[in-house]
């Protein structure tokens, strides 16, 4: 039996380790630990609730605006504010926006080198790169040519001896699969896909100012709308969105859909493995009839128990007894004690360190060994993000979701029993980036409608002053971030911030077990999953990876050490 | 030390300054913060697009206002572009698109030390931090002194009520329909100058 640790895992955002037990070749036991403590709910004490956003915001670049929507709506809920459908449409076209982005960037740029080998990519013949690309796309960049061109730039890479972006990765591993050809198709994508996600996110600054960190605003969008000033979002500012989304639309259909089918059938035996929890839950998002219409979400609200896609259960964020936190892995201290779970409008943020000293071989997993509270969704670990959205979709009975989940499916020649597994999350985000990017075309158009027929307000003025503000007020804004179900609560009290909980994606999935021993999402998924080689154990990341790890917003802000470490150590 | 202040610093600023080291083999000339000059040396208020309506008093006074929709100055709406110093309303962001303010929110103020606590951030600035100033980092450090404001605000008056009639006259010349509902804002606005 040897103990695998991984720390820092690398291409995600934030720190985060992993302790994994390996008895034979199979991973029998699993920790993880975040090991950056977050301190927003500390920060934003004593605050003006209208500032909240900018904050929040700020816990991460990688999925930026997400925490500025779900702060906002927190905000609106408590003062009972509804927003104009101009400004739910903007917010829309800024969350599409965001996921549309990060999940290609997750995908090519922070999980494919767990399916690429790119050293491998040099023996390939650009003439059956440019068939095979051919054949799978009507993409234009696609002839011997640029392969060569790509292959030469690689060359180059490698025979400087600095890898340099491809710096850290296990090149050679007997797990990568893929030929020569596809590796090198893969990577002149992921130059690509480079190039194009800086182009997406321009969304963002024609309604938000800038990328990363766009500006929000409590009762709308700050951005407002006159077709006959230069000095406002008009023909020109809404001429480029529409550029924007019909070029992303070319992309995601043309590149990342044909990439992700392409490499997936490659590893099919991996649909088998790190699918780990059997619960799934969603907040849902992107709202068609408004936010107070949960119904209307393009990703539909609710909770999926034990795999059961026959039930979907109701979510209530404001129900004390269905969503809490517990501590008793957690560096954290409650009054109420250990085992006590407390709903986050009663939230507590006490550190409480008991982790050894660093350098340190283990943590001390039978006690506190991580900066993550846990959440729990009645008592029950439950796994957040693109597979639980589209699950949850998928059983209520969303055709538009069915039909590109279906159509994968049989492309795979996999059952539906296939999503739950490492191949079937990074599969749904895939899926939900083609919904999403189609999405946000319906959401501009809508757009476009209202604005020709007269309606171009973008903000209410409604509640925007403290003086009306009550003496005490309370909110909860739930969001999908594109990791998972992300929601704030807020307790407002003279106008002021009382007390402010953000419980984010990443805290639900890589969170410690519970005082009654349950595991959470990523601990769950790494038992049984196979390592070759204790030295090089991809295999983990690739499991960790499924889930996009953001361990910033999980936990945050303050390495003490000021330094990071990237290594793997095998005792 | 180089100093690139912003939460986060423009992505091309920052290639600017990387650059500046690489392709002319020298350090980019620094302030008294260690700020690069090149894109660190004026308030984002100083070249903003918006400053004539600033100088001519003429405000955003609530969000999405008939002044919002015109692209008014967003100093009431607590605009921190005044007491920011930053290349955005120059450089702006993601290759030029845009920048916080061209898109209707006030500048937060992120490169300034401590702009956190620099709040509310929808609160306007205590006073005027002065029309026309000339200063730099160097002098005036993060906070512009009101005192020196207060100095000059006599001679700032005069010169801005007379470009407040200019920069009106020229919009209403403009649109001569929208002219009608813009006046009565003006005996208020001038109350706010002085």
């Amino acid at each position: 039996m040897a103990r695998v640790v991984v720390d820092s895992i690398t291409r995600i955002e934030g720190h985060l380790r992993i302790e994994a037990v390996v008895e034979g070749s199979e991973i029998t036991e699993a920790y993880s630990s975040g090991t950056m403590v977050r301190g927003f709910e500390k920060i934003l004490k004593g605050r003006d609730p209208r500032d909240a956003w900018a904050f929040t915001e700020r816990a991460c670049g990688v999925c930026t605006t997400v925490q500025a929507l779900a702060s906002v709506r927190a905000v609106e809920d408590a003062l009972g504010i509804t927003i104009p459908a101009n400004a739910e449409l903007i917010r829309n076209l800024m969350f599409c926006t965001q996921m549309v982005q990060d999940h290609a960037v997750h995908f090519y740029h922070l999980h494919a080198l767990d399916w690429v080998d790119v050293v491998s990519a040099l023996s390939a013949d650009p003439a059956e790169t440019s068939r095979v690309a051919q054949s799978i796309s009507s993409w234009p960049r696609s002839s011997p040519g640029y392969f060569r061109g790509i292959q030469e730039r690689l060359k180059t890479f490698v025979e400087s001896g600095q890898l340099g972006i491809f710096a850290n990765g296990y090149w050679g591993h007997p797990a990568y699969r893929l030929p020569a050809e596809v590796n090198l198709l893969a990577v002149a994508h992921y130059l690509e896909a480079l190039e194009w996600q800086k182009e997406i996110v321009k969304i963002h600054a024609i309604f938000g100012g800038k990328n990363p960190h766009p500006n929000y605003l409590v009762g709308g969008a700050p951005c407002s709308i006159n077709l006959h000033e230069v000095n406002a979002i008009n023909t020109e500012r809404l001429n480029h969105v529409g550029r924007l989304i019909k070029q992303a639309i070319e992309f995601v259909e043309q590149v990342y859909i044909p990439d992700l089918l392409a490499i997936a059938s490659f590893y099919k035996d991996w649909t088998l493995i790190g699918g780990g929890l059997r619960n799934y839950l969603v907040y849902g998002d992107l709202p068609t009839q408004g936010y107070q219409q949960p119904d209307s979400f393009k990703f539909p609200r609710g909770v999926i128990l034990d795999r059961n896609l026959e039930q979907v259960l109701e979510v209530d964020g404001t129900d004390a007894e269905e969503i809490k936190e517990y501590i008793a892995h957690s560096w954290y201290s409650y009054s109420q004690g250990e085992e006590a779970g407390l709903h986050p409008w009663q939230g507590e943020t006490e550190f409480n360190y008991a982790g050894p000293t660093p350098p340190y071989q283990y943590l001390d997993v039978e006690g506190k060994y991580s900066w993550l509270k846990t959440p729990r969704w009645r008592g029950h670990p439950m796994e957040v993000g693109p597979l639980a959205r589209m699950l949850v979709a998928y059983a209520v009975g969303r055709t538009e979701v069915q039909e590109v989940v279906n159509e994968v499916l049989e492309r795979l020649d996999v059952p539906l029993e296939a999503l739950f597994s490492t191949l079937g999350r990074t599969a749904a985000r895939g899926l939900e980036t083609r919904l999403a990017v189609h999405w946000m075309k319906e959401f501009y158009d809508q757009l476009l409608a209202n604005i020709k027929g007269g309606n171009t307000m973008t903000s209410t003025r409604e509640r925007w002053e403290p003086s009306t503000w009550p003496s005490e007020a309370e909110g909860v804004g739930l969001s999908e971030a594109p990791r998972g179900a992300l929601a704030h609560w807020i307790r407002i009290r003279d106008r002021k911030i009382e007390n402010y909980q953000l419980v984010v994606p990443s805290t639900w999935n890589a969170s410690p077990r519970d005082a009654s021993g349950q595991r959470s999402a990523y601990e769950e998924s790494l038992i049984g999953t196979p390592v070759a080689d204790r030295e090089q154990p991809l295999e983990i990341l690739r499991t960790i990876h499924s889930f996009d790890p953001c361990i910033a917003c999980a936990v945050h802000l303050h390495d003490p050490r000021g330094e990071r470490v990237h290594q793997v150590r095998v005792h | 030390m180089i100093e690139v202040p912003g939460c986060p610093p423009i992505a091309d600023v920052m290639t600017g300054v990387v650059t500046h080291m690489l392709v002319f083999d020298q350090l980019p000339e620094l302030d008294g913060q260690g700020r690069p000059r090149e894109f660190y040396s004026r308030r984002v208020y100083d070249p903003c697009y918006r400053r004539l309506y600033y100088d001519a008093g003429m405000f955003v006074e609530s969000w999405d206002d008939e002044a919002a929709r015109k692209g008014y100055c967003l100093y009431k709406m607590g605009c921190r572009g005044p007491v920011t110093y930053n290349a955005c309303s120059v450089t702006r962001w993601n290759e030029g698109t845009s920048f916080p303010i061209q898109s209707g929110h006030g500048c937060i103020g992120c490169s300034e030390s401590g702009f956190w606590d620099n709040g509310p951030f929808y609160q306007h600035l205590a006073s005027f931090p002065g029309f026309g100033i000339e200063s730099t980092a160097d002098t005036i450090g993060t906070v512009v002194g009101i005192g020196t404001a207060v100095g000059i605000a006599g001679h700032a008056l005069v010169t801005n009520i007379c470009k407040r009639r200019e920069i009106s006259e020229r919009v209403a010349r403009s649109n001569s329909i929208e002219a009608e509902s813009a006046r009565p804002e003006q005996p208020e606005e001038k109350e706010e100058v002085e």
